[in-house]
Order: structure tokens, then sequence, then C-alpha cells
């Protein structure tokens, strides 16, 4: 009962900070309702019963992911956004078309509304370790480890300054 | 063990949020006198020593000065965002210690207690992930009092904190295998018995990784770069007065209880004496925890007494470049040696 | 008998909001940062959803590929940004529009 309370309180600050994410000018303002999203997120993936992938979420999304974005945003010193003419009509032909999508997408959700009653849920870190390291899953699980260190030279190479 | 009813569960857990509460403020309370006076003494000077016997009623002088000097902000600054920064740092200081266990379990009117908030499956990745939230306070901070120098030092601050926070993070990962859980009770439990099932008897190497990232994860000397009087004025908390710099100086020594708790339980032995002739049971527990605590609170100020300041350069090619490789190293002599001899 | 949250269904349609928000905002928003960001969006209700279907089945594969789904989306900020620095300082300017030159 309490579960369901909070996760609907979670989801709102989650929907209503998306919007300040999507309709804030200032882009900074932007980055900081984008962290409150993440961390209600994490919320929710809590009172789904995954506790490693919510701390994980904010490990890695709201704490280092996001912090990356303010440091750009505050050595940039980006300043907010104008509102452009005719920005209206781009407004209303996109929420149309979204209108559309998610019509079809809730119609899905609401066809498979009742579905069987979950079985029995072990997210234990242990568990999801289990699963990592299984041959299943342990090609990708090094593949993503080269990535990074893909990621980490590119980023390196990009944003170096020529002397 | 009866079961709790739902109200006198309640009231248990606000009576002990308010127990560990009341004690990590006191700590912090004396902490500054504490560190003062050693500090003094350490500079064959005297320290505060009139306020009240050896002054120790100067925290609570400083306190009502504090709350009486005047607010100030600057006129271009970010209003909300000035105001948030302070919260978002005590915030995050204060949810760390929601996990930790302060000190052994008791039993109290025919029930088992144990002072800590919420003994989570997680916990010490909790510790990590709000320790990720805590660099939010500090960057936050510097960038809404619209002043390049606190910028600046902001950015610095908070660079030196997550790259430090990577290392503090492997050094727990050794421990972590040894218990063969995220617990802090279990990695507490692990190292019952006598001296040599201390984690740090196992693993020395995390232990000094561990203790030097923790150092600059709170900024204490020789890694507080940001706050030194001689560095950019005085870094991220420039232009904060009054009750907002008391409460940033709150979340700063919190930090340090924190890490010191941490310290002694995941590596010195908890509430265990770890020697045989010294019961470590029930209530006794918490005279060793707290010797601890308060020894590893000392070495702190110690440090601070006696060694320089480190670059900013030298402070990242440190953590970067020595720390995590060590870290590293020792995951990698733990896991081998988990795997072939077992936990 | 053991049963999940009744609000998994609920936890589905909230990842499509999340996800049509930030549809939204990659279509509208003229700063490429916060494009960036509202991709980002799109990616934590895409893990909403894994996350909520993976309960929902009982297994945990979904939660697995939620962990794999962050790791790029850190590997793709960062290289992201350092792409932002570097047209930033190319052109002086954040605004999509004026990133042009291959149009007809």
């Amino acid at each position: 009962m309490i579960d369901a309370i909070l996760f609907y309180v979670f989801a709102a600050v989650a929907l209503g900070s998306a919007l300040v994410v999507v309709g804030q000018r200032n882009p900074l303002y932007s980055a900081f309702a984008l962290i409150v999203t993440l961390c209600s997120l994490s919320a929710i993936y809590g009172l789904l019963g995954s506790p490693f992938i919510a701390v994980l979420q904010v490990v890695v999304y709201a704490g280092a992911i996001m912090v990356l974005f303010l440091f750009v945003l505050m050595l940039l010193n980006v300043q907010p956004e104008s509102q452009e003419e005719g920005s209206w009509r781009a407004l209303a032909g996109t929420a149309l078309a979204l209108a559309v999508l998610l019509v079809l997408q809730v119609g899905t959700v609401l066809l498979h509304w009742h579905r069987p009653a979950p079985p029995e849920f072990d997210a234990s870190t242990r568990k999801m370790a289990e699963i990592l390291f299984s041959p299943r899953f342990l090609y990708v699980f090094e593949a993503t480890s080269i990535l990074i260190l893909a990621a980490l030279v590119g980023a390196v190479a990009l944003a170096k300054k020529d002397p | 063990m009866l079961p709790l009813l739902w109200w006198q569960a309640l009231l248990g857990d606000t009576a002990k949020v308010f127990v560990i509460f009341n004690i990590n403020m006191l700590t912090f309370v004396h902490m500054t006198w504490l560190e003062r006076r050693v500090l003094a003494f350490m500079q064959f000077r005297l320290g505060p020593n009139r306020t009240g016997p050896l002054g120790f009623f100067q925290p609570y002088a400083d306190a009502i000065k504090l709350f009486f000097k005047e607010e100030t902000m600057p006129a271009e600054a970010n209003r909300k965002a000035f105001v948030a920064a302070p919260l978002i740092s005590i915030a995050a200081a204060f949810m760390a210690i929601a996990v930790i266990p302060y000190g052994p379990p008791f039993t109290l009117f025919g029930r088992q207690w144990q002072l800590q908030v919420a003994d989570l499956g997680v916990g010490v990745l909790f510790i990590f992930a709000i320790t990720a939230l805590g660099v939010y306070g500090v960057v936050v901070a510097g960038w809404s009092a619209n002043n390049k120098f606190t910028l600046l030092g902001s950015l610095r601050s908070s660079a030196q904190m997550f790259s430090y926070e990577l290392a503090l993070g492997l050094s727990w990962v050794g421990i972590i295998m040894l218990a063969g859980s995220f617990k802090i009770g279990d990695i507490v439990q692990r190292q019952a018995g006598s001296l040599r099932h201390w984690n740090i008897v196992s693993q020395p190497l995390a232990f000094l990784v561990y203790f030097v990232a923790a150092t600059a994860e709170v900024a204490r000397l020789p890694f507080d770069l940001p706050e030194g009087e001689t560095e950019l004025v005085a870094g991220f908390h420039t232009e904060y007065s009054s009750m907002s710099f008391g409460l940033m100086q709150i979340a700063e020594y919190i930090n340090m209880i924190t890490v010191s708790v941490l310290a002694t339980d995941l590596f010195l032995g908890g509430w265990y004496s770890g020697l045989p002739f010294l019961p470590s049971h029930g209530l006794l527990g918490f005279v060793w925890f707290g010797a601890k605590v308060f020894f590893v609170l000392f070495v702190f100020v110690w440090l601070r007494g006696t060694l320089p300041r480190f670059r900013y350069d030298q402070l990242m090619h440190f953590g970067w470049k020595v720390l995590i490789p060590l870290a590293v190293l020792n995951i990698m002599v733990t896991a081998v040696m988990v795997t072939v001899f077992g936990a | 008998m053991p049963s999940g949250p009744p609000f998994l269904n609920h936890a589905v349609l909230l990842s499509l909001g999340l996800f049509g928000i930030g549809v939204l905002g990659v279509f509208l928003r003229r700063n490429v940062i916060t494009l960036f960001m509202c991709v980002e969006l799109m990616l934590n209700a895409v893990n909403l959803a894994f996350v909520a279907f993976s309960r929902a089945a009982g297994t945990l594969d979904g939660q697995v590929l939620v962990f794999f789904v962050m790791v790029v989306a850190a590997a793709e900020a960062a290289v992201g940004l350092a792409i932002v620095i570097a047209i930033h300082r190319h052109r002086d300017t954040l605004d999509v529009d004026a990133f042009n030159l291959m149009k007809w």
C-alpha cells in the first residue's frame, strides 16, 4: 500500500521534472531537473525490487554523467535559448505525431493489462552477478569494457586543444 | 521476541534516528573544539582555552556568533541555487549515515536493537551513491555565487571529490569479496574473534587506499586545496556567511565523522575489541567502537597538523595514476586468494 | 501466493510518458546539450520499461540489459560531450541550426 503511494509520488515527480527538462529555456535548469528525474527513477527501481540497479542509477547517471554535463555547461557558459518565431507550429505538429504514436502504444499496454501474477523475484546482487558472469553475458561484459576504453580515448582526443 | 506493531516499530525507528543524529551532532560539535586544541598543541600554542574549562564551550560560542552574523548574498547570485546548495550538502552528508551501524546489537526491553537506521542489502553501495550525490552541493554552491573564483574553486573541488571516490569504492571491493555481502553488519561480523580477523590485517593495502581516498573525499589536509586560505580565497564557499556557511561546515565535519565510522566498521573491527581478555558483547562494544572512532578522528587532525598541502595537479595525478591502480591491484590479489583459498 | 507490486502496468505507462516527453524535447530544442539531455531521458525511459518487464517476468535478464544500457549511455555521454566541446570551439555557438554545412 505504502509502496503504491510512494510509486505514484515518484512517478509524478519524474514526469514533472521531465517536462521541466524539455520546457525550460536555460540548459542549466534543465540539467538540474534531469538530475531530479534520475533520482526519482532510482527510487522507482527500488520500489520495483531492484536495489542494485537503483544504486547503480544514482552512481552512474546522477553521480557521474550529470556531473559531466554540469561541468561542460558551466565551462562553456551556455546562455538561455531565445524563443523562435513559428515554433508553435513545430510544437503542434510534433505533439500531434507523438499523440498518435502514444495512443497506439498505450493501446498495446491496455490490451495486456491483466498479466499473470509475477513469480517470486530475487534481484540480489549475487544473482545479478551470477547471470552477468555466466557464459551468456560474459562476452558482452568484456566487450563493454573495451567500449569504455574506446570512449575514454575518443573523448580525450576530441576535446583536446591543438597546441 | 514478539513481533512489533506498526506504531511500536515507528517509535523505535524514530528513537534510533534521534539517537544517531545526536551522536553525530555532538561528535561534530566537540570535534571542532578538539581539532582546534590538538592542532594548537601540535603547533606549540594553546588554542581556545577561555570559554569554559579548557575552552570546552568554544563551539557553542561559535554557533551563537554564527547565528547572529548577517546573512549576505551576492547581488547577481542565483537565489534559489544559492540557498539550496548547503541544503544539498547537508542532506547528502546525513543520508549516508542511515546505513552504518553505530554499535553492537544489544537487548533492551526484551527486544534486539542495533543503532542502524536501515539495514539495506546494498549497504556499502548506498554510501557510495550518496557520496556521489554530495558532489552536487559543492558544484551548485560555487556556481550560484556568480563569482569566477568560486566557480573555479567548486569545479576543482568536485573534480577532486569524484576522482577519489573511485579509489574509495574500489578499496571496498576487497572487503566485500572477503565478507561475501554488501551489508556493513556482515562485514563487521566477519571481524569478530581476535585481532588477526580484522580487515586491516587481511587487507592492509585496501586500508591505506581507503584512508587516503577518504581524506581527499572529505577535503581534509593534505588534500584541502579547495579550502586552503591561501588558495582561491576560500574556494566554493567564499560568498557564504552565517548559518549557510555553518551548514556547509556541518556537512564537511559529518562527512569526516562518517568516513571515520566507516573506517572503524569496515577495517578496524567495528565494536569488537579483538583481544580475548577484553569482552565486547552487549553495551561494552560501544566503548571499543567509540575508542576506535576517536582514534581515527585524531589521526585526521594529526595529519592536518603535520603535512603540507598537495598542489592540484599532484593531487589529480595521485588519485588517478597511483591510488586507482593500487586499489585494482588489491582487488586482483584478493580475488586470486579468495578463489584459491576460499574466504 | 507471492505477487508483484500492482503498479507494474503504471510503470510501463510512465516509461511511455517519459519517452514521449524525451522525443518532444529532441524535436523542439535547439541547444545541443539540451538535446543530449532529452536523449538521456529517452534512455532512462527504456531502462524503466526493462526493469518493469523484468519484474513482471520474474527473470533478471532485463536488469542485466539495464546494466549494459547504462554503461553504453555513459560512454556515449562522454564522447558526445567531447564532440560538443569541439564544435563549440569551432563555431562558438551551441545552436543546432548553425551546424548545417552538409545541407543541400
